[in-house]
């Protein structure tokens, strides 16, 4: 077995066994922990496909601050990282089904497609060519990216800001039917 | 042992996908189903990234496509964070069983 293909099977496993572990862990916190850890499986697969600027802000963008997100609202939501709250809901034999269900179909269909492989190696300066062409053919795409994220960024800080001047709250104050016999449990 | 080809990644990409499938449905913490959520786009990048290299070596379009996935993924978490912790201020709770008030 060539080292590639090594690198290739540590990687999946890393990254399959990672993510299966974010959705099953009992601890949201841990899930949290064991997300980053499956995306850098992510990055290191980017490394194998020759893609390390891709890579690279994969480390940066997930790894960095997507997850750090992700650990501050777990943080900032007290008491949800509590193991005693049953962390599924009553459609687990239905998940598991539908999502078994649909890998079936997906691999049955990708290994009976005949792709257009090519053999052409990886021109040089791939990521020459990458930002070249984030600047040419697609600058359009790339200027509207940049207004969702200035909108996505605004939009958060007004979503999360509280509101002195809100006179009446347009959701129920009280805590939700379920939420306060979990709470005493 | 066969070589490593496009396959072996577009079936990695299905399953870390179908595991993503699996984690949103039963999850019941709003952040546990953002996190599946993420798993999900990163299985597609993945595909996006197996096409530009075995595909379509010479131009690297499959690259750009996953470079504004991640741009969306991450302005769609920053939101999604910024609703789940409104939620939790009104509620106390962030659990999506319980978040119906907007069913009439």
């Amino acid at each position: 077995m060539s080292a590639l293909s090594l690198a290739f099977y540590a990687l999946a496993f890393l990254t399959i066994a990672a993510s299966i572990f974010v959705v099953t862990s009992k601890n949201i916190f841990h899930s949290a922990i064991y997300l980053i850890l499956a995306l850098f499986g992510v990055a290191g697969l980017y490394v194998l496909l020759q893609a390390p600027f891709l890579a690279a802000a994969q480390v940066l963008i997930y790894v960095g601050a997507v997850s750090m997100l992700m650990i501050f609202a777990i943080m900032l939501t007290a008491r949800i990282a509590d193991t005693s709250i049953r962390q599924t809901n009553e459609q687990t034999v239905t998940g598991l089904v539908v999502s078994l269900g649909l890998l079936a179909i997906i691999v049955y269909s990708l290994w009976q497609t005949p792709f257009p492989i090519s053999d052409a190696p990886m021109p040089e300066g791939a990521g020459r060519t990458l930002g070249r062409l984030l600047l040419t053919k697609f600058v359009l795409p790339f200027e509207i990216v940049s207004v969702l994220l200035l909108g996505a960024l605004i939009g958060a800080v007004v979503i999360a800001k509280k509101d002195p001047q809100r006179r009446e709250p347009t959701m129920p104050k009280t805590p939700l039917p379920g939420a306060t016999q979990e709470a005493s449990r | 042992m066969m070589e490593i080809g496009l396959s072996h990644y577009l079936t990695l990409a299905a399953v870390v996908f179908c595991v993503g499938v699996y984690g949103m449905l039963t999850r019941r913490n709003a952040i546990g189903v953002l996190m599946s959520v993420e798993l999900m786009f990163n299985a597609v990048n993945v595909t996006l990234v197996a096409f530009a290299r075995y595909v379509t070596p010479a131009t690297v379009t499959g690259q750009v496509v996953a470079i504004f996935t991640i741009a969306v993924a991450a302005a769609e978490a920053t939101v999604a964070l910024a609703i789940v912790l409104l939620i939790y201020q009104h509620h106390r709770g962030i659990n999506v069983d319980q978040v119906n008030f907007m069913k009439w």
